[in-house]
């Protein structure tokens, strides 16, 4: 198979890898897919509290050149965004903008489920105050 | 120097090696004829080449000249050997006993077989590829016509005890096929030794033309009878019509013929380059596994899983090595090798494998080469990996609940 040149500069220079604190709680992170289905992917936001934006996102993905590409490009669309703005990120814009072959649309859709569980994750996180420390 | 892309996917098929390709030439212009033109010498000189090339063939795996019939190959081969005896047989029986690992050719047939009639035990492995010689005995029924077991395995080399599967299967009145197509040319194969009723091999696996197998069709001991499945000209004593592929099969007897001559200087020589890519990568990466049994292995095979690694972005980063993996993503179907499944590994590492085929042709160089890229891939989309971090942070994968899509 032939990979669009936008998934293999995604491949090879994979934008915003790594990781933030999972504790912190300005930070929401999505874990979806299953080791058994061959994609799993981490993506993780920074939200700044006051002003609603995403300052920060990383991602790990364990996947297909496509499934890395998707997460790759999802993590540099997001930073900038508000919360808002980034829920309505559409799995489409990543398949279009990363020329994705039907048989590889399922990666984009679990960008977005992965967006989405970041964005769920970090709401809970502002809903339910910081746990006391215990004396 | 080395040439790119480096080809390591001899399970796929092989180069053809030039000593073939000369024996061939005179057979496309020159020698034109058709064995089957009985009166005039173009005719008698195909027939004399394509007899030729039989005993070749016949050498190679202890069989008699008149025991090989000619096919379009392996596929072929198996279709003719399941599907012939299956109905030359039906008055006997209609049970027929194969294994989970089979390659398409037999397990798709076995099911075409399955609608019409015949029933099909599809035997397990065990973890490290082979059957349980246990588990066939007690498959047997007196309906049973057939054993088929395939000789070697194409993703993950694993040698079949058929010379065992065979004496159990004549102690019981049962034909054995295999399929060793994988292994003919690359190990030595006997048909008298193993006990082999039926045998499909193919000249493309073994340095040879591609369109042109053979089924060993047993003469004595017992007389095996086929159904044709091809109506025609009765040519190959009535098993297959069809005129004869005479360059093709000139191509695979001399192909035969360099096999058989040089065996042991290529086993000696893929067993080395084989054993030397392992060692590289295991000192290097941890977490990696081998799959299929190491002590009853083709020698020019290997088959690992690099834990936590997804295959199609392995075969992404090292894109000027030619292999192949067992991950969904690289398939048709988007489902993980049916091979490693059934060793029971799990669909993660299915995902995670990379075949290696060591060739005639493959140099130290080569693999060298080979197995630092490996190594260097492997460590870069770990880096990426959530799964590789998630097992260095302590959690165990196994007890997260993933939400499969």
């Amino acid at each position: 198979m032939a990979y669009s040149d936008k998934v293999l500069d995604h491949y090879n220079n994979p934008r915003n890898v790594g990781s933030l604190d999972k504790k912190d709680p300005s930070v929401g992170t999505g874990l979806v897919g299953a080791p058994e289905c061959g994609d799993v992917m981490k993506l993780q936001i920074k939200v700044n509290a006051d002003t609603g934006i995403i300052e920060d996102a990383k991602f790990k993905t364990f996947g297909c050149g496509s499934a890395i590409a998707s997460s790759s490009l999802a993590t540099e669309m997001l930073k900038g965004k508000t919360v808002e703005e980034a829920l309505a990120i559409k799995n489409t814009e990543l398949v279009n903008e990363l020329s994705l072959p039907p048989v590889k649309i399922h990666c984009s859709v679990l960008a977005e489920d992965a967006i989405k569980a970041a964005i769920q994750d970090y709401k809970a996180k502002a809903e339910t105050p910081a746990p006391a420390a215990t004396a | 120097m080395l040439k790119f892309p480096i080809y390591l996917d001899n399970h796929a098929t092989t180069p053809m090696d030039p000593r073939v390709f000369e024996a061939m030439k005179p057979f496309f212009i020159e020698h034109f004829g058709n064995a089957a033109s009985r009166n005039h010498a173009f005719g008698w000189e195909a027939e004399e080449a394509v007899e030729k090339a039989r005993k070749q063939l016949a050498e190679l795996v202890g069989a008699t000249a008149k025991e090989i019939v000619f096919t379009s190959g392996a596929t072929e081969s198996n279709n003719l050997a399941l599907k012939g005896v299956a109905e030359m047989y039906a008055q006997k029986g209609n049970h027929i006993i194969t294994a989970a690992t089979e390659h398409k050719a037999v397990l798709d047939t076995c099911k075409r077989l399955e609608k019409h009639g015949c029933k099909v035990t599809y035997l397990p492995v065990r973890p490290d590829g082979l059957i349980d010689l246990d588990l066939l005995k007690d498959a047997f029924t007196d309906q049973t016509i057939l054993v088929s077991i395939m000789y070697g395995n194409n993703e993950i080399g694993t040698i079949q005890p058929i010379r065992e599967i065979g004496a159990m299967c004549r102690e019981r009145g049962v034909l054995l096929h295999t399929d060793a197509t994988q292994a003919v040319g690359k190990i030595p194969v006997n048909v008298l030794a193993d006990n082999i009723d039926l045998m499909s091999f193919t000249g493309h696996k073994m340095y040879g033309p591609k369109g042109v197998g053979a089924l060993y069709v047993r003469r004595k001991n017992p007389r095996v009878q086929l159904t044709a499945q091809l109506d025609g000209g009765g040519h190959e004593r009535g098993m297959r019509s069809g005129t004869l592929n005479v360059p093709g099969i000139v191509g695979f007897g001399a192909a035969a013929a360099l096999a058989q001559a040089e065996m042991e200087a290529d086993m000696t020589k893929a067993r080395a380059l084989r054993d030397r890519l392992q060692k590289a990568i295991e000192a290097e990466l941890d977490e990696v596994y081998i799959n299929g049994t190491m002590e009853h292995r083709l020698p020019h095979n290997l088959n690992i899983s690099f834990a936590y690694v997804e295959g199609e972005s392995l075969l992404m980063g090292i894109n000027d090595i030619a292999v192949s993996s067992g991950s969904a993503c690289t398939s048709a179907t988007l489902e993980p090798s049916y091979v490693l499944k059934a060793l029971g590994a799990g669909d993660d590492l299915a995902h995670s494998s990379i075949r290696f085929g060591i060739g005639r042709f493959t140099t130290e160089e080569e693999i060298d080469y080979t197995a630092a890229k490996m190594i260097d891939v492997v460590k870069k989309l770990r880096e990426l990996s959530p799964l590789y971090e998630m097992v260095k942070e302590g959690i165990d994968l196994t007890k997260v609940e993933w939400a499969a899509h």
